[in-house]
């Protein structure tokens, strides 16, 4: 077994995913423990170009058809056959859409011990955050070749960035026909309404906008901000607003001035894809609201009894 | 289709505040309110859905658990045709990879087409149940899915990506779902139709001899976040904060 | 849906109608439309009380279970009181109409939300139960929770789900907890160990759920040794009053009303005159059309020195619902998309005609309700809404 610590890449439709930044970034933290390299572990068709930007000491890719889509099967034979070669000390994988496919899997193949949901290496030891961000545990790398699983809110992004592209070295990826698993294509998301992405003033809206016809509240404000309305999932889930306007782990990231989170918990998988915000104001009735952990100002407040009083002042502010 | 199997868990409700336990390695069990994990609810609701537009036999499966009675009950009263309640040593927590064996070697006897659980629970520490299950079972496992069709010996379903993307994939059956949302809301069942199944049905109780949860690794400790850097919480009366929030739209540059 | 579940539907439904109380008199029915007319939102139903009885009649009631609008129905006993015929319009044919929507699996989410928050927390807005006697704390005296107290008491007061946990009535709650206080009224509440009463549960079609909650209180009320239940909630009331014999659980219970006007001679010396206001008075329909209490509300309100009550133009048997009942708690948005008006506006718009300037309540759900609408009609921003217990409060402090 080696020292290093390997990190599964996510990309998809030609770009890496901020998550593989962020594993990057703490990949080092526990490389200095283990004392080893960062290794990045690529799997694509034609896709080495995407290691140039990874903070890696290195990058192993295997080229390979059946890898140019994520398909969980052709990944977990390829990582497999890797770690039985390599035997790296550790792998970190993203608890995403493509990372927690593959991890509990391998495993459950490989018989190796899987930690889940960690936020932060510190000083070696791993930190995992469940209970919708309530709990923290914290545990140790297992004796054998150990899985973790990594959730964003720990590093930034940038910080696993690299100008100076890393050593890629190729692998051969094992014998990969008779998949089970197949993308057969991708459905875009709704075109045609705004890329919350790029708006500078977001208004969020949380389950505690209770009912559909209350978002005409948040339109008015976020109208007289120059803003745009986005949401939590449960609101994009009633139906209440597209798919476009979600923020969070199955939604957009964004990174706006202002965020104003209006009735939203701040459950881990929505903060995922807001804490990068520059300011973030929350509006919430509950004081142990999680979000007010995250946010730079807080409001225990009943948003319904503020919602006039802040709308006129704020007419006014425009006006005058 | 004919046999869907739904696995279910009960976690830790976080409408109340949790605990720490005294040593400080785990949640404090002895107050904690246990709720149906949301996403196998929606596991649920999918495979009634399927059930109804396919046919077929529904088996939820679940561990003993505090109110995992009224939770199976429920289930029946939806359209579940059959609720295992496994037992074993369940009571002081355990990991998903002790579930997961539990589950596998209970689901075989079921030969199920399909199975279905939530995509995480907010307990996980060891990795998601569905892909330890699959493995355990020699299945394929895609997780992140918000639609399920059946074609003859493959199931289409939809994957969710970060950005709303979604890929549509092809997946050989028998396989395991993590499911992210059925493709309705769970529905609403009266109660009395819960007390009906509670008085015509049967739960059946199946013994877990031993469970085995290598490949979990037990948490040094557990604690409470510090409240570190929290928010700077705004005073007042209505007309008071929100003239300070007029201040911080102000300084953004949003006014 | 298949022809054969829904061709019974009708005549079963007809039939099962008839095992309600009074449920005959449907047989009767004259087709005159009262019912119909004075609902306040029955001209948004696709099935009005009196169409649902001529569609029954007539053996096509089945598209009833695919419409939605049962939903708009907020138990108001409008129709109940008007029927010339007398028949139980509300508690038999509207609820038994939701009752078996909901079997069906047609209903609002919003509904189901407070359902299922009902079921599992024991209170429709989804607040931790060990939370329900929280509103207690900060009184600078002490209020006996029955599980610690363990003492017989003169009075139990079932406090209410609302009363417990939303911020503007529980300043209500507080009113009377104050008021009790100076009485010297020997009282305790259930604390943790109450649940929501069920009534509006039960008249939003869910009977199970209803039976459910009443036994958790049978059980809690069974532990204790009192005179008397009072309650701030005429929802409440109505249950423990009306229903919850039906289940076996039998208890004298008296609205707040009621009690303290019996002893209007010791509050009145405790009265002091804050000047004068005019101060109409809401009867909530189920301390008045559902139980015929008019005159203690008045009598309290009249108590207070410079008080000069107007009435609204809907008054006593005839007020018009805050909207709150039967679910409509629950189904604000709802109705909202339905037909764009809230019945608490038009409610508010009378108090403004009559030159009001304080709106005195007695319901844990009109508060927010009202003063909402005072926020949004013209005319209506210098209206206080006040519970007669805050009024009562206000004088005495």
């Amino acid at each position: 077994m080696n020292q290093d610590v390997y990190v599964v890449i996510e990309h998809l439709q030609g770009t890496v995913a901020d998550i593989s930044y962020i594993m990057l970034t703490a990949a080092r933290d526990l490389a200095q423990k283990t004392s080893g390299q960062v290794v990045g572990v690529l799997l694509g068709y034609n896709a080495e170009n995407l290691a140039s930007t990874l903070a890696a000491d290195s990058v192993l890719y295997a080229d390979h058809a059946a890898l140019k889509e994520f398909s969980a099967d052709a990944y977990q034979k390829t990582v497999a056959s890797l770690i039985q070669e390599k035997e790296p000390r550790v792998l970190l994988f993203g608890n995403t859409s493509i990372g927690a496919d593959v991890a509990s899997v391998l495993s459950a193949r490989l018989s190796l011990p899987l930690i889940g949901s960690c936020v932060q290496i510190s000083d070696g030891k791993l930190i995992s955050q469940i209970c919708g961000g309530k709990i923290m545990a914290e545990s140790e790398l297992a004796e054998t070749t150990t899985l973790i699983t990594i959730i964003p809110g720990g590093y930034k992004a940038e910080e696993g960035q690299s100008e100076n592209s890393p050593e890629v070295i190729s692998f051969d990826a094992p014998a990969l026909d008779d998949l089970r698993i197949m993308l057969k294509s991708y459905i875009e998301p709704e075109a045609g309404d705004v890329d919350i992405s790029k708006e500078d003033f977001l208004i969020s809206i949380g389950r505690g906008i209770q009912t559909e016809d209350n978002i005409e509240l948040a339109d008015e404000l976020a109208e007289m901000l120059g803003g745009t309305v986005c949401a939590s999932r449960p609101i994009v889930d009633q139906g209440w607003l597209p798919t476009s306007r979600m923020v969070g782990k199955s939604g957009q990231t964004v990174k706006p001035k202002l965020y104003l989170a209006l009735g939203i918990s701040g459950a881990p998988e929505h903060v995922e894809g807001m804490a990068g915000s520059e300011m973030i104001v929350a509006i919430n009735m509950d004081p142990n609201a999680p979000i007010f952990d995250i946010a730079t100002y807080g409001v225990e407040f009943d948003f319904f009894d503020l919602i006039d009083p802040l709308l006129e002042q704020v007419e006014e502010a425009a006006e005058g | 289709m004919k046999n869907i199997v739904a696995i279910v868990k009960m976690v830790p409700d976080l409408v109340e505040e949790l605990e720490i336990n005294e040593d400080g390695t785990d949640l404090d069990r002895d107050w904690l309110r246990l709720i149906i994990n949301e996403f196998d609810n929606h596991a649920i609701e999918q495979a009634i859905l399927l059930k109804e537009r396919e046919g077929g036999e529904v088996t939820v499966i679940a561990p003993e658990a505090e109110g995992v009675e009224d939770m199976l009950f429920t289930t029946a009263a939806k359209g579940a045709d059959r609720m295992i309640k496994l037992e074993g040593d369940f009571e002081d927590g355990v990991n998903n990879h002790a579930l997961a064996r539990a589950f596998a070697e209970k689901t075989k006897s079921y030969q199920p087409d399909l199975i279905l659980t939530g995509v995480q629970a907010n307990d996980d520490l060891d990795g998601s149940i569905g892909p330890l299950v699959a493995e355990y079972l020699g299945m394929p496992y895609v997780g992140y899915i918000s639609g399920v069709t059946i074609e003859g010996e493959k199931a289409l379903v939809k994957k969710e990506y970060p950005g709303g993307l979604i890929g549509e994939m092809e997946v050989t059956l028998p396989a395991v779902l993590g499911i992210q949302a059925g493709e309705e809301p769970p529905r609403y069942v009266a109660i009395s139709k819960v007390r009906q199944m509670m008085k015509t049905s049967e739960i059946d109780e199946q013994e877990v001899p031993e469970l085995d949860s290598s490949g979990g690794i037990a948490a040094n400790r557990m604690y409470l976040p510090e409240a570190a850097e929290r928010a700077e919480m705004i005073e007042g009366d209505e007309g008071e904060i929100a003239a300070k929030l007029v201040e911080i739209f102000k300084e953004v540059g949003a006014l | 849906m298949a022809d054969t579940a829904t061709v019974g539907f009708t005549t079963e439904f007809y039939n099962s109608l008839f095992d309600v109380a009074d449920g005959e008199k449907l047989k009767t029915c004259l087709q005159c439309a009262d019912c119909s007319g004075i609902c306040p939102f029955g001209y948004l139903m696709d099935f009005p009380p009196g169409r649902m009885i001529a569609w029954m009649r007539a053996g096509i009631l089945d598209e009833m279970l695919e419409s939605d609008s049962v939903w708009m129905c907020v138990s108001c006993y409008a129709c109940t009181e008007v029927c010339p015929k007398g028949i139980p319009l509300t508690p038999g044919l509207m609820t038994r109409a939701k009752e078996e929507l909901l079997l069906a699996g047609n209903i609002p989410a919003e509904l189901q939300s407070a359902l299922e928050f009902s079921q599992r927390y024991g209170n429709p807005l989804g607040e931790s139960p060990r939370k329900r006697a929280a509103w207690t704390e900060g009184l600078d005296f002490d209020i006996p929770i029955m599980r610690k107290a363990k003492r017989p008491v003169d009075v139990l007061w079932f406090v209410g789900d609302y009363a417990s946990y939303h911020p503007r009535v529980q300043e209500t709650t507080i009113a009377f907890a104050k008021l009790l206080n100076n009485l010297g009224i020997d009282f305790g509440i259930l604390g943790p160990e109450e649940n929501s009463d069920g009534d509006s549960q039960r008249l939003a079609g869910e009977r199970g759920l209803f039976e459910m909650l009443a036994e958790k209180n049978g059980k809690a009320f069974g532990k204790y040794e009192f005179g008397e239940i009072i309650t701030t909630d005429p929802h409440a009331y109505n249950a423990i009053k009306n229903e919850y014999p039906q289940l076996g659980i039998e208890y004298p219970v008296r609205h707040y009303t009621e009690f303290l006007a019996e002893r209007i001679e010791d509050i009145k010396p405790l009265l002091k005159d804050n000047g004068e206001k005019k101060v109409t008075y809401h009867d909530p329909c189920y301390l008045g059309r559902a139980n015929d209490i008019y005159d203690a509300p008045r009598a309290l309100l009249e108590a207070i020195p410079g008080v000069e009550i107007v009435e609204m133009a809907h008054t006593k048997s005839t007020s018009l619902c805050c909207g709150g009942g039967g679910g409509g708690m629950w189904l604000d948005g709802f109705q909202w998309e339905k037909g764009e008006v809230r019945l608490s506006d038009w409610r508010v718009k009378e108090a403004v005609t009559a030159e009001a300037e304080v709106l005195a309540v007695a319901c844990p759900y009109e508060p927010p309700r009202f003063e909402d609408s005072t926020k949004t009609i013209e005319g209506a921003e210098k209206i206080t809404v006040r519970d007669i217990l805050e009024l009562l409060i206000e004088a005495i402090e």
